[in-house]
C-alpha cells in the first residue's frame, strides 16, 4: 500500500467511452504525445454506462482521482447517454463533496475523437492536481478505521465485563 | 471446443512487443513474467508481433496445447485489432468473446517516456485484463441484414463516382444534391490541372450517365431531413423543395426563360459566382442535370405576389410543366449504407480585409476567374476588368489565401498551388498578361504536377515566394497610377517590393461547409476539430467512419484535387458495396437483458433507451429489452436500482473486477 513516501505517484482511475474519448486518447498515441502515465483507462462504450457505484469503487479501492470522459454534449455515438452521464455526475459530485472528497480528485470532460491533445492536456492537469493535494488513501483510512473500531470494540467489551452483574 | 468453466478459468496471456513500438518504451518480458503470476493464467509469453501469423497461431497451439479457455492479448488499440485476436481464438477452438485487448501501445508506449512507469502500467492494465476475462461468457456473434439499396449526398464529382460505380454495379442508388443541378464545382471550372483538359468535357458525360441511369434516383433541389436506423437499415427522410416545376413534364426547352416578364437577368447567377445576371426562371447552366429550369421564390413575382401576367405559364402552353402551388415534398426510403459526399465550401475572401475583396473592384476570388476563363462563362472567355471590357497587363496570383495562416486556417488546402499555376496559365494564353505567383512554397505532389509547375515557369509566368502583407491602392510613384500594388517580402530576393498590377487573383482555400456539424450530427459521425468529416482511421479505413454503414468521400474529409476524390468515390462506393455483397454485417453481442426474477418493474429503465428497445410486460410486471433494437450503450444497466439488467461483455462483474484489479498493488 502506498504512502505519503517520496516517491508517491497520484494513481488516476478513468473510465472513456468507447466512440469518442477512448478514440481520442487513441489519437493521442498516434500522434506520439507525450502524457503523466498515473492514468488507467477502462473502456466503456458510453459514458452512459457509468455506475456511479464505479466510482465510489475506484477511490475505495485506492484511486486518487477519477476521470470520466464522453462524447461532447449532442455527439453522443448512442444519441443521449452523456447527457445521463451529466445528470449522474452531478449528482455524485455534490455527494462526493458532501464526503470531504476535493473536487479536483473527479472530473468530467466531453474529448471528441479528433481532441487527442485535450486527452494529454486533461491528464497532465488532473494527474498534477492530485499530486498537489496528496494520497487519498482510502484503503488505508479504512484500515485505520476498521482499527481504531476493534480498538473500541475491544474496549467496550473489556469495560462490559468490569460492570457488575446486578445492574443488569 | 473449450467451454469456460465457471470454476477454475485458464487463461493465456500475450505481450506484443509491434516491434520496437511497444518493447522500446515497455519491459514487455517483465510484463510477461508477472503476468505469469496472477491469478488463473497457465501461460504467459511475450512475443515480437502478436498480429502477425506466427502470433496468432501461438495462441492458436497455446490453447489446444495448455486447454485454455480466456485469451488475454497486451498489444495495440482493440480499435485496430480486436477482430484479428478474436478471430485467433475461434480459429483455437474458442469462443471468440472469451478474450480481452489490452491497449499498451496508443495508451502506454506511444504516450509515455521508457522506464518503470511505462512498465508499471502494462502490468496493471494486463492484471486488470486478466481479472475481467475471467467473468467472460461465450457469447454468439449476431448479423443483421443489408438493405442493398444506397443513399449518396452530395452530387459533385464524389458524388457522382460514387453513384455511377454502385448503379453500374447493379445496386439502387438515390443521389441527393442541394442544389438544381449536380456536378458541383468541378462543373464550374473550365480546364483541370496539370494536364489542361476541359473540365465539362470530362464531367458533363458522367452527368448525364446519371441522369439518364435506370438504377439512379436523382433528387436534385433536395436535403436530407431525417436519418433513423443503423447499418443495414437506415430510414432517411429526404425534403424536395419546390422548384415550381414538375419534373416529368419539363423539357428543358428554356421557353418559359426566354417569356419571362423580366426581359433581361436581373438577380445574381451563382452559377457564374454573380458575374452575370439571371432571371426568376433559369435553368443553372446549359448542361444541368436534371436539364430542368427552376423558379426562385425569392425573386419570381408570382411566387411573391400573385400578381404576374405569367407568361412562362403561357409559353409552356400545352406542357403545364410549371406549378405554381407546388409545395416542398417529404420522401422517406429505407437504405442499407449511406455515402456522404458534401465536399467544401470556398474561403469568404472578404474575411482578410487587407486583400482588398470587395473592396477594390478588380480583386477577383479564383472561382471567379474559373468562370471568366471559361467559354460558357459570362464573358464567353474573355478575362476581363469590372468593367467589363478592359484586359489585363499584369494580374497577380496571390496563394494561400485562408490557408496555412493562424488566424483564419491552419491547413494547406492542397489544391491552390496547382489551380492557381492552371490559372496563370489560362490568363497568359487569353490575354498575354505578365502573371505573377506569390506563394508560400510551391506544393505540386501530384503524377505531372511538378513537371506542370516546369513548364509555367518556362511560360514565363512569374513566382515571387513571399506572402503577400496587403493590396492597396494607395500609389507611390507614377508606373503605380491607376494599378493595385501588392506589398510582398520577396523572401528570395531578400527585400520588400511593390508589385503594381491590373487584376488580383485570390487563391481562396478550402473549408468545411458551414453547416458540416449539423450534416455530421444527423448522420452520427464525427468531425476534426476544423470541421471535416472524421474518417475511421487516418490511412487504413480513409472512407469508413465510426458508424458502420456510413461513408464519406471527397473533399468533405478533407481538401482533396479532382483524381483523389475520383479514388475516394470508387473506395466508398467499393466499401459498400463489400457490405451489400455479403449481405449482413456481424454486430457485437454487447447488448443488455433483462434478469426478469430481479426487476421490480419499477420502469426507471425505459426512458432511459434512447432506441425505444425497453418495454413493460404488463403480465409479469417487469420491463423487457428487445434485442433487435439494443445497441449496447449500457445506459439502462447503469440506471437500474435492482441490478436487474445485465449487459453482455460490459457486465458489472466484469468491469468491477477490472476496477479492483487495476488498482491492486
Amino acid at each position: 500500500m502506498e504512502t505519503k513516501s517520496n516517491n508517491w505517484e497520484p494513481r488516476i482511475v478513468a473510465f472513456f467511452c468507447n466512440w469518442c474519448t477512448y478514440t481520442a486518447a487513441d489519437l493521442a498515441g498516434v500522434s506520439r504525445m507525450k502524457y503523466a502515465p498515473n492514468i488507467r483507462v477502462i473502456r466503456l462504450m458510453c459514458s452512459g454506462r457509468l455506475d456511479p457505484q464505479y466510482v465510489m469503487m475506484a477511490f475505495a479501492k485506492g484511486a486518487d482521482g477519477v476521470l470520466i470522459g464522453g462524447c461532447h454534449p449532442g455527439d453522443c455515438h448512442y444519441v443521449e447517454g452523456n447527457y445521463k452521464t451529466l445528470r449522474r455526475v452531478t449528482l455524485l459530485e455534490r455527494m462526493l463533496h458532501d464526503l470531504g472528497l476535493e473536487k479536483e480528485r473527479f472530473r468530467l470532460e466531453w474529448i471528441s475523437a479528433s481532441e487527442g491533445d485535450k486527452v494529454k492536456k486533461v491528464v497532465n492537469e488532473m494527474v498534477e492536481q492530485v499530486r498537489a493535494l496528496g494520497p487519498l488513501d482510502m484503503p488505508g483510512r479504512f484500515a485505520d478505521w476498521d482499527k481504531e473500531m476493534e480498538e473500541l470494540e475491544a474496549h467496550v467489551n473489556h469495560s462490559q465485563k468490569e460492570i457488575p452483574a446486578h445492574v443488569h | 471446443m473449450n467451454e469456460p468453466t465457471k470454476t477454475q478459468p485458464r487463461i493465456g496471456v500475450y505481450i506484443c512487443h509491434c516491434g520496437t513500438n511497444i518493447a522500446g518504451v515497455v519491459d514487455c518480458k517483465a510484463v510477461a513474467e508477472t503476468a505469469a503470476q496472477y491469478p488463473n493464467v497457465v501461460v504467459s509469453r511475450d512475443y515480437k508481433y502478436m498480429c502477425s501469423d506466427p502470433g496468432q497461431a501461438l495462441i492458436q497451439q497455446d490453447i489446444k496445447e495448455h486447454k485454455l479457455d480466456r485469451i488475454v492479448v497486451s498489444s495495440c488499440s482493440p480499435l485496430l485489432h480486436e477482430h484479428t485476436f478474436r478471430g485467433a481464438c475461434e480459429k483455437g477452438g474458442l469462443n471468440p468473446y472469451c478474450f480481452q485487448m489490452v491497449n499498451i501501445r496508443e495508451h502506454d508506449s506511444w504516450v509515455h517516456e521508457k522506464g518503470a512507469a511505462a512498465t508499471d502500467k502494462a502490468k496493471d492494465l494486463t492484471r486488470a485484463a486478466v481479472s475481467r476475462v475471467a467473468h467472460h461468457k461465450p457469447l454468439e456473434t449476431k448479423t443483421t441484414p443489408i438493405h442493398p439499396d444506397v443513399m449518396i449526398v452530395g452530387g459533385g464529382i464524389a458524388g457522382i463516382q460514387a453513384a455511377l460505380t454502385l448503379a453500374n454495379a447493379g445496386q439502387h442508388v438515390y443521389l441527393v444534391e442541394r442544389e438544381p443541378t449536380i456536378g458541383g464545382y468541378m462543373a464550374k471550372f473550365d480546364k483541370t490541372f496539370p494536364t489542361l483538359d476541359c473540365a465539362a468535357c470530362i464531367l458533363t458525360p458522367k452527368m448525364s450517365a446519371v441522369g439518364a441511369h435506370p438504377n439512379i434516383t436523382l433528387w436534385t433541389y433536395s436535403e436530407v431531413a431525417k436519418v433513423d436506423g443503423f447499418v443495414g437499415n437506415y430510414k432517411v427522410v429526404v425534403k424536395r423543395k419546390p422548384r415550381y416545376i414538375i419534373e416529368d413534364l419539363c423539357v428543358g426547352c428554356n421557353e418559359c426563360v426566354t417569356a419571362c416578364v423580366f426581359k433581361e437577368g436581373k438577380f445574381e447567377d451563382e452559377f457564374n459566382m454573380g458575374l452575370s445576371k439571371r432571371k426568376p426562371v433559369y435553368m443553372p447552366f446549359p448542361q444541368a442535370t436534371p436539364p430542368i429550369v427552376l423558379i426562385d421564390p425569392e425573386t419570381c413575382i408570382n411566387v411573391k405576389t400573385g400578381k404576374c401576367k405569367k407568361t412562362c405559364v403561357e409559353a409552356c402552353g400545352d406542357r403545364q410543366a410549371i406549378d405554381f402551388t407546388q409545395k416542398a415534398e417529404m420522401k422517406e426510403v429505407q437504405v442499407g449504407t449511406i455515402i456522404l459526399a458534401t465536399g467544401f465550401q470556398p474561403f469568404d475572401a472578404k474575411r482578410i480585409p487587407q486583400y482588398g475583396y470587395g473592396i477594390y473592384p478588380n480583386v477577383y476570388t479564383s472561382l471567379e476567374i474559373e468562370r471568366l476563363v471559361n467559354a460558357s462563362g459570362p464573358t464567353e472567355g474573355h478575362v476581363v476588368l469590372r468593367d467589363g471590357k478592359t484586359k489585363p497587363k499584369s494580374v497577380g496570383i496571390v496563394h494561400c489565401v485562408g490557408s496555412r495562416d493562424n488566424k483564419t486556417h491552419r491547413w494547406c488546402s492542397r489544391v491552390c498551388c496547382m489551380y492557381s499555376m492552371k490559372l496563370a496559365h489560362l490568363i497568359k494564353h487569353h490575354t498575354d498578361a505578365e502573371v505573377f505567383n506569390f506563394y508560400i512554397d510551391i506544393r505540386a505532389p501530384g503524377k505531372g504536377y511538378e513537371e506542370f509547375y516546369e513548364k509555367l515557369q518556362e511560360e514565363g509566368v512569374h513566382f515571387i515566394r513571399g506572402r503577400v502583407a496587403e493590396v492597396t491602392d494607395w500609389q507611390m510613384s507614377k508606373e503605380e497610377e491607376g494599378k493595385l500594388v501588392i506589398r510582398v517580402e520577396d523572401t528570395l530576393a531578400g527585400f520588400v517590393r511593390r508589385i503594381p498590377v491590373d487584376m488580383v487573383v485570390l487563391a481562396v482555400g478550402l473549408e468545411p461547409h458551414a453547416d458540416s456539424q449539423d450534416v455530421r450530427r444527423q448522420f452520427n459521425i464525427s468531425c476534426s476539430t476544423e470541421g471535416w468529416f472524421l474518417e475511421r482511421h487516418p490511412k487504413l479505413a480513409p472512407v469508413n467512419t465510426f458508424t458502420d454503414g456510413i461513408f464519406i468521400a471527397g473533399a468533405c474529409q478533407g481538401p482533396k484535387d479532382i483524381p483523389d476524390t475520383v479514388a475516394q468515390a470508387g473506395a466508398a462506393a467499393a466499401e459498400a458495396l463489400s457490405l451489400i455483397k455479403a449481405g449482413s454485417i456481424e454486430l457485437e453481442p454487447n447488448t443488455a437483458f433483462v434478469v426478469a426474477e430481479e426487476c421490480s418493474g419499477c420502469k426507471t429503465c425505459i426512458p432511459m433507451c434512447p432506441y425505444t428497445a425497453i418495454s413493460r410486460d404488463d403480465v409479469k410486471k417487469v420491463a423487457v429489452i428487445n434485442e433487435a433494437l439494443c445497441k449496447g450503450c449500457g445506459t439502462c444497466v447503469a440506471a437500474c436500482p435492482s441490478g436487474a439488467i445485465k449487459q453482455n461483455l460490459f457486465d458489472d462483474d466484469e468491469i468491477t473486477s477490472e476496477i479492483e484489479a487495476i488498482l491492486a498493488k
